[in-house]
């Protein structure tokens, strides 16, 4: 199993904190892995520092083969480098649709073509309906609910076919019907190639979908390995229970 | 053609049109003149809307670049003769370029920082300007200003020729708001005043479209500058560099609504035209600012987004409400905003 993603003793420092302290993790292609820690324990900076929205002040990002150390978060997104945030970000003056359509990653001469083109509309169309977002496609997204603000978050960025896409706590806040259905929503994905890395506290969420696990405690993981081992571990244990 | 694009064609044709035939109706020439400065304020405010409304960036020193393009027509003829009259009008593109280029690292730097910070900023830059304008006395003559000759046009048609460069101007700022509304670009700053780091994870090219927005805007507004230079005949750093035409503009752009099509022109001419009636039937008092003053607050009070998306809300909600009452069956679902709901009121973003 080759590593899609090779995180090489990150460190990030906020002040005094430091959030990420030399971490060193690996994804493998075509995994659903799992990221999982105390509150605090710096998956989210993790996040940011995957996908170009933090500078490490130490330690180097790889992605697909290439030293991605430091590139801006909107070239990664290009090169196939997706996430979702905690807080479901989405745009609420823009309709639905056009929340799909924007996240395009279009080159500059695309950028004065139509608002919405017909293919756009395809395109989208279909995301829409693996979603169940299409009867809400013309809706401002300032109208959904919050479980559909985070569904429609995931969808749109599919919109760029990325190879890795990075989901902090995608349920979190939504209720066990939208749990259920954001599952269904990357077993589909991960089937049609999709690699995941994602955050949450939900552990029956993580046993029954992911595999690795990795366990993250004031900013280093301290365990990486199959789901069924990471209940029982000593130093997992130690570090939710608080030594 | 579809219905909506039809409508927004006829509604362009019918204003312009209306714009085009107003001069021949033999009108004062207080008429005229008030005209003049309100097609002024009507293309800065749509100009301005572009970096102000649609990007959420609230520049107060557009009148900066106001400034640069009045002297940059006044300084070209002082070396530079009018004959016809029109050359004035002629190197305004010029001067568009100019001021587009000047506005590149102003927006480089400036766009770095956000919201009030760069409100401060960019007025800073105005303050900076007229200091300019005032102490690089070799090439401004300071405090006594420039002067051009004066248009070789006939008395009885004086105002015609810059009353129809104007209306051109305003037409050129409203047709790139339209293009930019009706493509990617609208849509991508859209999401950049809505969240722009979340735009920039998502591949919308941020920066550039910043960049861009703030020259062409700057651009235009530099072009109004040229003009009004050449209509007054004279520039001095207190009124080329003036803060009260930048909160004009924006007092302007937010009355009638920001992000939208029409609002700004909306706004350029309910104000301006009362402003202008005032001072010509009171006498030039500066009792208008007060008046300013009280219009802004109202508006933040009780139209927080401006005339026509308030318009637009309350159309939308009573759709909505009707078709709740009609038995339709989603009854708990908002109905669907269409095209045409925007389209009735003139002037959403997608107008
Ligand atoms: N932008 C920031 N500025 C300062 N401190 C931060 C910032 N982001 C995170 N932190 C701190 O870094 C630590 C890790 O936070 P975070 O990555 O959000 O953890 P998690 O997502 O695992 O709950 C926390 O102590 C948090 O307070
Ligand atoms: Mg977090």
């Amino acid at each position: 199993m080759s590593a899609l993603l090779e995180i090489t003793d990150a460190t990030k420092v906020f002040g005094g904190v430091r959030a990420v302290d030399g971490a060193s993790l690996s994804v493998g292609a075509n995994t659903i892995t799992a990221l999982i820690g105390p509150n605090g324990s710096g998956k989210t900076t993790l996040f940011n520092l995957i996908t170009g929205y933090l500078r490490p002040d130490r330690g180097r990002v790889q992605f697909a083969g290439r030293d991605v150390t430091g590139m801006d978060a909107g070239s990664l997104y290009r090169r196939g480098l997706s996430r979702t945030f905690q807080q479901a970000r989405v745009f609420p003056q823009l309709s639905v649709q056009e929340n799909l359509v924007v996240a395009g990653g279009y080159t500059w001469r695309q950028l004065f073509t139509r608002r919405v083109s017909s293919s756009d509309r395809n395109r989208a169309g279909q995301l829409l309906a693996e979603f169940n977002l299409a009867p809400v496609a013309d809706l401002l997204a300032s109208e959904l609910s919050y479980g559909q603000r985070k569904l429609l978050e995931f969808a749109a960025v599919l919109m760029s076919d990325p190879k890795l896409v990075l989901l902090d706590e995608p349920t979190a806040g939504v209720n066990p019907v939208m749990i259920d259905t954001m599952e269904r929503h990357v077993r589909d994905r991960h089937a049609a190639g999709i690699t995941f890395l994602i955050v949450e506290h939900d552990m029956s969420f993580v046993m029954r979908l992911c595999d690795p696990v990795i366990v993250l405690d004031q900013g280093k993981p301290i365990f990486s390995g199959r789901p069924s081992d990471v209940q029982t571990n000593p130093l997992v244990l130690d570090a939710y229970l608080g030594s | 053609m579809s219905k909506a694009l039809r409508l927004s064609a006829l509604r362009g044709a019918a204003f312009f049109g209306l714009l085009a035939a107003l001069p021949s109706f033999n009108l004062a020439h207080w008429v005229l003149n008030m005209l003049v400065f309100t097609l002024m304020y009507a293309a800065m405010s749509s100009a301005w809307n572009l970096v102000g409304g649609f990007t959420g960036y609230p520049s107060l020193g557009h009148a900066a670049f106001f400034g640069v393009g009045a002297y940059a027509v006044a300084l070209w003829f002082q070396h530079h003769a009018i004959h016809s009259g029109y050359e004035p009008f002629v190197i305004l593109p010029l001067v568009g370029v100019l001021a587009g280029l000047i506005g590149l690292p102003v927006a480089a730097v400036a766009m770095r920082t956000r919201a009030d910070v760069f409100a401060i900023v960019t007025i800073t830059l105005l303050f900076v300007a007229q200091t300019l304008a005032f102490n690089l006395h070799s090439i401004t003559h300071g405090a006594q200003g420039l002067s051009i000759d004066p248009a070789p046009f006939s008395p009885a048609t004086f105002e015609r020729p810059f009353y129809y460069v104007l209306v051109g101007l305003l037409a050129l700022a409203m047709g790139i708001t339209y293009l930019t509304i009706k493509s990617k670009v609208g849509l991508s700053l859209a999401s950049i005043r809505a969240d722009e780091d979340k735009a920039r994870g998502i591949g919308v090219r941020v920066s550039g479209l910043k960049l861009l927005t703030f020259c062409v805007s700057v651009g235009l507004t530099s072009m109004v500058g040229g003009v009004w230079a050449y209509y007054e005949g004279f520039v001095y750093p207190q009124f080329a560099f003036d803060p009260l035409i930048t909160i004009s503009i924006v007092l302007m752009t937010f009355l009638g609504g920001r992000g939208t099509l029409w609002g700004p022109i909306l706004g350029a001419f309910v104000l301006e035209l009362s402003q202008q009636n005032l001072a010509y039937r009171l006498g030039g008092s500066q009792f208008y600012l007060i008046a300013y003053a009280l219009v802004f607050l109202l508006i933040m009070l009780l139209l927080p987004r401006g005339i026509l998306p308030t318009i637009q809300d309350r159309l939308r909600y009573r759709r909505r409400r009707a078709g709740a009452a009609e038995g339709d069956d989603r009854p708990s679902a908002p109905a669907p905003r269409t095209a045409a709901a925007k389209v009735a009121v003139g002037g959403g973003e997608r107008a």
